[in-house]
């Protein structure tokens, strides 16, 4: 196993530059993950990692040796495809052994080896059957033997859940996470769902048009949003912003949005006055009639221990996410209170976070890796 | 009660199966009846051969086949009386037509070529196709368009009018009437098909497969034999069908090309016909023996070619 540093990873496919200027460390052990929408970088990015596409610009050094130009099967990583390309024409057996005859590993040894890895992921009984015939998580969990068979130095996996059904990928991910658990290994996840991705990484990276928007762990992203793209593309329903106006001084606790103040973590640095917006988590707010932001309800998605209340206010709708007893009817005027400690604030031109008492532990991370 | 509806929206009725089923046979009876008057004509004596009205019954004879096989000399009674008995069935039938067998013909030595000519350009047409169609798939091949164009331009001229060219060219290479040559020509002329065939079939594999062998360890090359190669199987069949049917039956290259030690069985059976009087069952035997291998070879791939010409059709 060993440790991913990409620096300054660039990607161009003639005008159009897939990844921009990448730099992130995926530490010895550590289960990282790329989120992002689709066209966003993130699968180019793994490739480049995998050495089946090279890069532009920029140095991608596994275990401290610099392998950006040198071949995958020189590189010591293992694949994992979304569509799991398992080899049609052989069974179960060969294709998890498949990587291991790549090396001339006599075949008894193959076969040791081979009927380990498939007990650690209890496809023992399966070893002989014909990999067409095999559900969906079966499939997958052949993908899965193919790579840890050889004991490479990291795991890469694009989307390998992406046509599982509901059911299957619940169980996958934990079945995935707790094999990480279990052998450690180093491993590079791209995905589009920030369900997958929450609930199995432990740092995240979150792409948009080829750029890292935010390197962090599932809860700093969540808690304290780097741009106003993290913010919105994580979570659900996303974060609600409401636009204020006016600079802010270094030390203010309090903003005015929509005629009614609002106390916001202390802000530590100084913004010139521009458009800004409150960004608001929808289960950091609650219904207070004593409050001045008020808004209507617009609508309400039941769902069971909580609902989704929509209220359209004087900045458009933003969502709440409240207990499932409070009884509401569309048309109510409602007054909006804010956890005030979990408020977030950005700058709308640049969509960046402002430093505020929260942020400063991120934004240190955030400094470290450019 | 249970609701039932009158007809299905999918499954085709009743009527339109009988009709469809109706122009299947009159289509397999238009496409087998000459097969079989061949076949049935390869049995007939000569006289029965040209009779008028046609024979549909008659007494089977092997006289064709001793015929196709043979070369005959006329000689008086006398002579023939004067021979020991005949040692076999052909040299009976030959004496009761005042022949006597001069020697074997030039058949089988003409099938052979056939056979080295259309089952060697069709080895190396698919060899060559598979490996650029591979190309051309996976590659940024610059100008991959206009090659693909040149290459499938090859086929829109009729064989004639670039048979002058090649001849001459054939003639100061000399390779004029050599199996070399000959391969060579039908080599060109089926890579083009093959290039164009299989660069579907490969397209239709998806690239992950390559890359995951080329990850676990494998170079591309052996990637490509053991991933892809088994995945095009059923392409690769469908295509070196459809050039071994091209390369046997080629009649004007042939004709023109060959007259001699190359020559192949398209030019070489109607000659049958010129040896004493029209003998239309010995060509009769001659083209039914030599529809017997690609009968073999498509029965033997029939499997790969249904699954291959429907290949793509719908996504898996």
């Amino acid at each position: 196993m060993a440790e991913i540093r990409v620096q300054h990873l660039r990607k161009a496919f003639g005008d159009f530059v897939a990844v921009q200027d990448s730099n992130f460390v995926v530490e010895d052990g550590e289960f990282f993950v790329m989120l992002g929408p689709s066209g966003c970088g993130k699968t180019t990015t793994l490739r480049m990692i995998a050495g089946l596409e090279l890069p532009t610009g920029g140095e991608i050094l596994l275990g401290g040796e610099d392998v950006t130009m040198r071949r995958a099967r020189e590189r010591d990583i293992a694949f994992v495809f979304q569509l799991f390309a398992l080899y049609p024409h052989m069974n179960v057996r060969k294709n998890i052994g498949f990587p291991l005859l790549a090396q001339g590993m006599p075949s008894a040894e193959i076969r040791t080896r081979v009927e380990e890895t498939a007990k650690l992921l209890r496809i023992d009984h399966l070893l002989n059957k014909s990999v067409s015939g095999l559900a969906g998580g079966d499939r997958q969990r052949v993908a899965l033997g193919r790579a840890i068979v050889r004991r490479p130095k990291c795991f890469l996996m694009d989307e390998p859940l992406g046509t599982l059904d509901t059911e299957f990928r619940d169980l996958m991910v934990h079945e995935l996470r707790e094999l990480h658990n279990r052998i450690h290994a180093t491993t590079v996840y791209v995905t589009h769902d920030q369900m997958e991705a929450m609930s199995m990484a432990d740092k995240i990276a979150v792409m948009n048009h080829g750029v890292i928007e935010q390197f962090g762990t599932p809860r700093e992203i969540y808690d304290r949003p780097a741009t106003m793209f993290v913010a919105d593309f994580i979570g659900s329903p996303p974060m609600n912003f409401l636009r204020f106006g006016g600079g802010l001084a270094k030390g203010a606790n309090e903003i005015v949005v929509q005629g009614a103040k609002v106390v916001v973590p202390e802000v530590r640095e100084d913004i010139a006055p521009g458009d800004m917006a409150l960004g608001i988590r929808p289960e950091h707010i609650r219904f207070d009639d004593t409050s001045k932001l008020r808004g209507a309800i617009y609508g309400t998605e039941y769902l069971g221990t909580t609902q989704i209340v929509a209220v359209e206010t004087a900045d458009g709708i933003i969502k709440a996410r409240v207990p499932a007893e409070i009884r509401l009817a569309t048309g109510d005027h409602v007054g909006l209170a804010l956890s005030s400690a979990r408020l977030s604030l950005f700058e709308k031109g640049s969509g960046r976070a402002v430093r505020t008492a929260i942020y400063d532990v991120a934004s240190e991370r955030r400094a470290q890796h450019g | 009660m249970s609701l039932t509806t009158a007809h299905s929206v999918v499954a085709p009725s009743a009527n339109s199966k009988r009709i469809a089923g109706a122009i299947i046979i009159a289509y397999a009876l238009i496409s087998i009846v000459p097969l079989l008057w061949i076949f049935a004509t390869s049995f007939k004596t000569p006289p029965d051969s040209i009779a008028y009205p046609p024979k549909i019954l008659f007494q089977p004879s092997l006289e064709g086949y001793c015929n196709l096989f043979t070369t005959r000399t006329r000689q008086t009674p006398e002579y023939i009386n004067s021979l020991g008995p005949a040692t076999s069935f052909c040299d009976e039938t030959t004496r009761m037509r005042n022949m006597v067998i001069a020697g074997p013909s030039n058949f089988v030595p003409r099938f052979v070529n056939s056979l080295i000519i259309a089952f060697g350009s069709t080895f190396c047409a698919v060899f060559l196709g598979t490996l650029s169609a591979y190309g051309f798939s996976r590659f940024k091949v610059p100008l991959a368009d206009d090659l693909l164009f040149f290459i499938l331009s090859t086929r829109m001229m009729p064989p004639i009018a670039v048979a002058i060219p090649i001849y001459l060219m054939y003639r100061e290479l000399g390779l004029s009437d050599t199996a070399l040559g000959m391969i060579l020509l039908y080599t060109a002329v089926n890579v083009s098909l093959a290039v164009w065939l299989l660069k579907g079939f490969i397209d239709e594999i998806p690239r992950e497969y390559e890359e995951a062998a080329m990850i676990d360890g494998y170079t591309r090359l052996q990637a490509f034999w053991r991933t892809v190669l088994p995945q095009a199987t059923t392409g690769i069949a469908a295509t070196a069908i459809f050039c071994l049917i091209f390369a046997w039956n080629e009649y004007a290259f042939a004709a023109l090309l060959t007259s001699g030690t190359a020559q192949t069985a398209p030019p070489f059976i109607p000659t049958i016909i010129g040896e004493g009087g029209q003998d239309w069952p010995a060509v009769a035997a001659g083209t039914t023996i030599f529809l017997v291998p690609i009968l073999v070879f498509t029965i033997l791939l029939r499997k790969q070619l249904l699954r291959g010409i429907t290949f793509g059709a719908v996504r898996k």
